[in-house]
């Protein structure tokens, strides 16, 4: 797969999403989707134009379509629904969520289908070959921190999902678009003149949410693993003082067995991945209001580590 | 194309997949529930190692699964036990807890919903409110189902556990009273074999084994997952099989139990999908119970279908039409037409229409209603 979107004409993506479909390569996964919705195809075009496709048949690891239900609904209140090869695993949604249904159906396909890793729910990023974790309950501040990160030079591994290889203890990279909701598109789109964003879909179960384009470097170098350094749990607060409080190993170790989607699935080798993981990492406590200062503080702290 | 099953025959085949090939076989195999299964079996043949990385990372996947839930299964059929034992009769495992607990060949990466067990008739009230006590509880709060199921069925309606959400299917026959077949549970339960070194855990003798799972396939008509039985029907032929007398006993208990038809088309059919090796002697035997040549035929078309893998890429303009004949079938084998009618009356119209009218005013227009739609909200975890 070498080809880009954004190499290929606009209306041959069209085409081939309407058709055969088109093989989306994120990191370790390739995503065959096909879709004949013309938000999901735009909003696709824009946010995913640096990543690497191919519209040739081959291995590929998620089989989507996103459709519209062949019902009376197609009129009345027009919903959507999304299929992994042949199975609807969920009720549909209104039709102006085509585009989220995209993105969190693909999350649910690898958390439901990617047990070859261990998945702790986590933004992850790396800079000067270390990486940190950011695992977070909704609402933890997790996405923004996570977006102003990724504008300020680290590279994204992604924005929901931290996949550590049980083997190795190393952290794969599959970044995708960083799904931020309500205030915090704002403050994104303050925070930096150069990030692009699809569009914005109103009145999901989240509130409004949009979609940042990962920096084209991170998927470049998405097949570079690195190994996990840091771990921290962040939480947003009004006006709070940005502080960095040490964590025991032991509260760390709960908190990410909590967190992970298949930490009981994967058994004794979820613990052992899980052990190692905490024993090669500094664990904290985040907490901020500045975004600023919350990426000068991981700046320092990963300037300081060996 | 049905690579599936060409990598069940000849597991050696993979090894000269291209990667679209690789990209249906991982398709068909995760439709028919044997993702897992083929894991096992690459690892057996000594080839897990030398199959390209992506469609690796997916057996690799379903094997974890299989595995968590094995883990968890073992730790339910000991509860079940558990909360049996004061009945002082022996708990007999069926299908798939059965051959995991008795460590047989179709266990490895074999999936299983519930925990089947079989008691005799005798003794069921009891083991109801016995695992009630421990949590399990019945599952069709409906006055017309329990009736249904109490009436007509071998087992009783399926139990939930209220905590852990695990399913157990009491039985007290393998068919329904009203099926056109009469096995006797009384004989088979008194040829079961003890599976459990510490513990009164019991399972069918294996010819008896062996007719339960065919007559559950080809007599139930519950094609759901119909390859992945026929693979366990195989399984159990090839292990069992060994002993060049098993034939023998085989046909003979299959007329003494009145499941001659069913193991019929166990061999036949695991003979002509998955090559399993079935001395001649035992396919062309006069003691089994063949149908009549047309029949045959037209049998072979149907099942030939059915028991492909549940993916697109494996229908013709026939499948459809073939699992929709074996329904009708299984449902006419199952009741007699003076019983049944009634019953899918009751099904297709009644009780949607005691649904609506209990529903009217409660949640209005929530309901597509009639049309079959996923039930589940989409996971958002962000």
């Amino acid at each position: 797969m070498t080809d880009t979107i954004s190499a290929l004409p606009f209306d041959h993506f069209s085409g081939f999403l309407k058709g055969e479909g088109i093989r989306i390569e994120t990191g370790p996964f390739i995503t065959r989707l096909q879709t004949k919705l013309t938000d999901v195809i735009e909003n696709l075009a824009l946010l995913y134009s640096d990543y690497p496709i191919s519209t040739e048949a081959g291995f590929s690891d998620f089989h989507l379509d996103i459709h519209k239900p062949n019902s009376i609904r197609r009129w009345i209140h027009p919903q959507v629904n999304f299929t992994f090869d042949g199975i609807t695993p969920f009720k549909p949604l209104p039709r102006p969520q085509a585009y989220a249904i995209f993105e969190w159906g693909l999350n649910w396909c690898i958390s439901n289908y990617a047990h070859q890793y261990l998945i702790i729910h986590s933004a992850v990023l790396e800079k000067n070959g270390a990486a940190i974790v950011l695992p977070g309950i909704p609402g933890a501040g997790k996405s923004t921190l996570c977006a102003g990160l990724a504008l300020s030079g680290w590279r994204l591994f992604s924005d929901e999902m931290a996949l550590i290889e049980p083997s190795s203890g190393q952290l794969v990279s599959s970044p995708r678009p960083i799904s931020l909701k309500n205030e915090s598109i704002n403050i994104i789109k303050n925070f930096s003149s150069s990030a692009v964003f699809g569009i914005t879909i109103n009145d999901t179960t989240k509130g409004s949410i949009a979609h940042l384009k990962p920096q084209i470097e991170s998927i470049q170098r998405c097949k570079e693993k690195t190994t996990p350094r840091i771990i921290a749990f962040p939480k947003y607060r009004t006006g709070a003082r940005t502080s960095l409080t040490p964590l025991t190993k032991s509260r760390a170790f709960m908190t990410l067995c909590e967190n992970s989607f298949n930490y009981s699935i994967q058994g004794k080798l979820g613990f052992e991945t899980i052990k190692s993981l905490i024993s090669s990492c500094d664990c904290f406590e985040f907490e901020y209001s500045s975004l600023d200062e919350a990426i000068k503080t991981f700046d320092t702290l990963i300037e300081q580590m060996e | 194309m049905n690579l599936v099953v060409e990598a069940l025959v000849n597991p050696e085949s993979v090894k000269n997949l291209s990667d679209t090939q690789w990209d249906l076989l991982i398709r068909q195999a995760r439709s028919s529930e044997l993702l897992a299964h083929l894991y096992h079996r690459f690892m057996a043949e000594g080839i897990f190692s030398s199959i390209p990385e992506k469609p690796k990372n997916h057996l690799k996947s379903d094997e974890v699964l299989a595995t968590k839930q094995h883990e968890a299964a073992r730790w339910e059929i000991l509860q079940i036990y558990q909360a049996l034992e004061s009945i002082g009769t022996p708990l007999l495992l069926l299908k798939g807890a059965a051959y995991l607990h008795a460590d047989l060949p179709p266990a490895p990466g074999r999936f299983f919903s519930d925990i089947d067990i079989l008691v005799p008739k005798t003794v069921i009230n009891d083991a109801e409110e016995k695992l009630h006590q421990w949590g399990w509880l019945t599952t069709h709060n409906d006055d017309y189902d329990q009736r249904y199921y109490r009436k007509w069925m071998h087992e009783i309606p399926p139990l939930q556990h209220v905590g852990r959400h695990s399913t157990i299917d009491v039985h007290h026959n393998i068919l329904p009273l009203t099926a056109r077949l009469h096995p006797d549970p009384e004989k088979m339960i008194q040829a079961s074999v003890q599976i459990d070194e510490s513990f009164e855990l019991y399972t069918l003798c294996p010819a008896d084994m062996i007719l339960h799972s065919a007559t559950h396939l080809f007599h139930d008509g519950e094609l759901e997952h119909g390859l992945r039985d026929l693979v366990d029907l195989d399984r159990l032929l090839r292990h069992f099989g060994n002993d060049a007398s098993f034939w023998e006993t085989l046909i003979n208990r299959a007329n003494e139990i009145d499941l001659s038809r069913p193991l019929f088309y166990a061999l036949r059919y695991t003979s002509k999908i998955l090559n399993t090796p079935i001395p001649l002697k035992a396919l062309n035997s006069k003691q089994l119970d063949k149908p009549a040549y047309p029949v045959q035929f037209f049998m072979d078309h149907l099942f030939l279908r059915a028991l492909a893998p549940a993916h697109k890429s494996s229908n013709d303009w026939f499948t459809g039409i073939a699992r929709w004949f074996l329904y009708i079938r299984s449902h006419y084998l199952r009741m007699p037409l003076h019983l049944l009618i009634p019953h899918l009356f009751y099904k297709a119209y009644l009780r949607p229409y005691k649904e609506w009218r209990e529903n009217r005013g409660a949640d209005s227009g929530k309901k597509t209603g009639g049309h079959k739609e996923s039930e589940s909200e989409i996971d958002i975890f962000e």
